[in-house]
């Protein structure tokens, strides 16, 4: 037991395995309190529904957090690239692959702005995208005039409407197998790819990886502009669930998205973090309202235990970090 | 005499003419003009602010002057990035800075010349044999503690200090720029770092060197470069003036603000 706690493996991944345990208790908790519910399928096909929409996101996002940035935009780039999506989808009578286009250099262009403020003209990213939550949220109502799009007649049916959103086998949402596969490739490309590297190094220590050779600006804007496209491919994929676009779409995304990765054990400094622990997250972050309500407490306790757990993990891991030192 | 051989007849390898460089109205650096031969270490020397920081890193790439030519065996060349200036042969030792402290030994070895694939991929395996190899054989690490996956906040100073330099010999630069290699080092670390660029130029290579302290820089150097508020004041070769010439020059500087240079 003490070799195995003592192992490489252990010690290297110390966040994923307390992130790992933090979600078993929680499912403990909800298996044993609300049984009826948490041995039936429904709740776990609910959960593999909804969770995808900002868990793609997170995942994206948890390359940003890593550089000791933030982006608070990104529930409104979820907003104005389903606009456009809602938009063009219907105005071309369901060209996909121009309202799918469209959409994503959006997000990326609103990325790229992001990127540039941040890098060529210095503005702290916590600043610079509550500027441009503001600004692209007050473009959608602007252009939206405040009503929503259709695009029943459009979308349903299609076999973009499959390949996103359809049940496999009639039970697990596509947009989970999604979420997965793009869990994998993001995490690849985290720890393996040069990308993933200087996200590390430049998070880490900006000066230093300047020194090295790493190009500082060159990598944050790709960070910010990947994390545009992201923001839209969960808002396509948002869309295509609810086959409606509505104003204020994206904007409840925020404190969830944000909770999944520092729950997820990525640190807000910088230099270190985690995609799986992300994934877990969203596990955590995504089950805890039908969770509470499942155990018989209201409603009321949601916000209030989401607190209690995204200050319990951050203090968790902390206190392993301050141990490392 | 073996000052005079390296000034006339050893092969140049880089010269600068001319160099300015301003940050906003502040001029770090006014018509600065250097050169180094192969096999040759030279100190800079001067107080803070004389802009020795500055200079080093025009000639790695980190800034770019506001004018002046760079030559580098024998040809003009613009360095516009640090990766330019290492493949040109220029390898950067910055104390401390040098490394990012949550990463692994053998990321931060490679950092910014990973080894990949054509898509870009890591080749984790390969990063780790050359590190190991870095380690061993460049650095001479024999301690079990330290392994390629170590990340580096839990160095000391020295051992940090050996990865940046083996990580420079292993790229076979030719021209290697210390930045104040022995800042917080113990003596005996110290004394393994002045070693180390004693022994560079048994290898044909050169070296900038910056340090506070003048006996290291004496005991290591073969010629000194004496900077002040950004310009030249003062050039000696080694067999040209003794260690508490020197100091006494600097004294003066500080003092008068002029060194007295006899022809």
């Amino acid at each position: 037991m003490n070799n195995l706690f003592n192992s490489y493996f252990v010690k290297t991944h110390k966040l994923e395995i307390s992130i790992t345990i933090i979600a078993l208790v929680l499912f403990l908790i909800y298996f044993l309190g609300a049984p009826h519910v948490f041995t039936r399928f429904p709740i776990y096909r609910a959960f593999m529904q909804s969770m995808p929409f900002f868990g793609i996101i997170a995942i994206s996002a948890t390359f940003v957090v890593t550089l000791g940035e933030i982006d608070l935009s990104f529930p409104s780039i979820v907003g104005i690239t389903s606009l456009t999506f809602g938009m063009v989808l219907t105005s071309t009578d369901g060209n996909f692959y121009v309202a799918f286009i469209l959409a994503t250099s959006l997000g990326m262009f609103a990325g790229l702005i992001n990127g540039l403020l941040v890098t060529k003209i210095g503005i702290p990213s916590i600043v610079a995208t509550i500027g441009t939550l503001f600004f692209w949220r007050g473009l959608v109502n602007v252009i939206s005039q405040g009503s929503g799009i259709a695009i029943v007649d459009v979308a349903d049916g299609t076999w973009q409407h499959a390949m996103f959103v359809q049940k496999l086998f009639g039970k697990i949402p596509a947009q989970f197998i999604w979420f997965i596969v793009l869990t994998a490739l993001m995490q690849w490309i985290y720890r393996y790819h040069k990308f993933g590297n200087h996200i590390h190094f430049v998070g880490d220590n900006k000066a230093s990886a300047q020194m090295m050779g790493i190009n500082v600006d060159r990598v944050k804007i790709i960070a910010f502009v990947q994390l545009g496209f992201f923001s839209a491919l969960a808002g396509i994929f948002t869309m295509y669930e609810m086959l409606y676009f509505w104003p204020t779409q994206g904007s409840g995304l925020m404190l969830t998205t944000l909770a999944a990765v520092f729950v997820g054990g990525t640190s807000v400094f910088g230099g270190k973090g985690t995609i799986f622990g992300t994934f877990i997250g969203v596990l955590i972050i995504g089950s805890l309202e039908s969770g509470i309500v499942a155990l018989g407490l209201s409603g009321f306790y949601v916000q209030f235990i989401n607190g209690l757990m995204i200050t319990a993990a951050v203090t968790i891991y902390a206190l392993i970090q301050r141990k490392k030192t | 005499m073996a000052g005079l051989y390296f000034f006339y007849m050893a092969e140049e390898l880089l010269r600068l003419e001319n160099i300015y460089k301003n940050f906003g109205n502040v001029k770090v650096l006014k018509d600065v003009n250097l050169n180094i031969k192969k096999g040759e270490v030279v100190a800079l020397i001067g107080d803070n602010g004389a802009g020795k920081s500055t200079l080093i890193k025009v000639i790695t790439g980190v800034h770019r002057p506001n004018s002046g030519k760079v030559f580098f065996k024998n040809e003009e060349v613009n360095i516009k990035s640090v990766s330019q200036s290492r493949k040109m042969g220029i390898e950067a030792v910055y104390q401390e800075r040098a490394l990012c402290d949550q990463q692994e030994l053998y990321r931060n070895i490679f950092a910014g010349r990973e080894i990949t694939n054509s898509l870009g991929f890591l080749k984790i395996k390969q990063q780790r044999k050359e590190a190991e190899k870095i380690l061993r054989d460049y650095i001479g690490f024999t301690s079990k503690a330290i392994t390629v996956d170590s990340t580096v906040m839990g160095l000391s100073g020295g051992e940090k200090q050996g990865v940046a330099f083996g990580r420079s010999l292993y790229f076979n630069s030719d021209l290697i720029v210390l930045d104040e290699p022995t800042m917080g080092l113990s003596i005996q670390e110290t004394e393994k770092v002045l070693n180390f660029v004693r022994g560079l130029k048994n290898e044909n290579k050169s070296a900038i060197f910056i340090d506070h302290n003048i006996i290291h820089v004496y005991g290591a150097a073969d010629r000194f470069v004496i900077l002040d508020r950004g310009e030249v004041v003062g050039e000696f070769m080694k067999d040209e003036i003794t260690r508490e010439e020197l100091v006494q020059k600097m004294i003066e500087l500080h003092e008068s603000g002029k060194i007295e240079v006899e022809a």
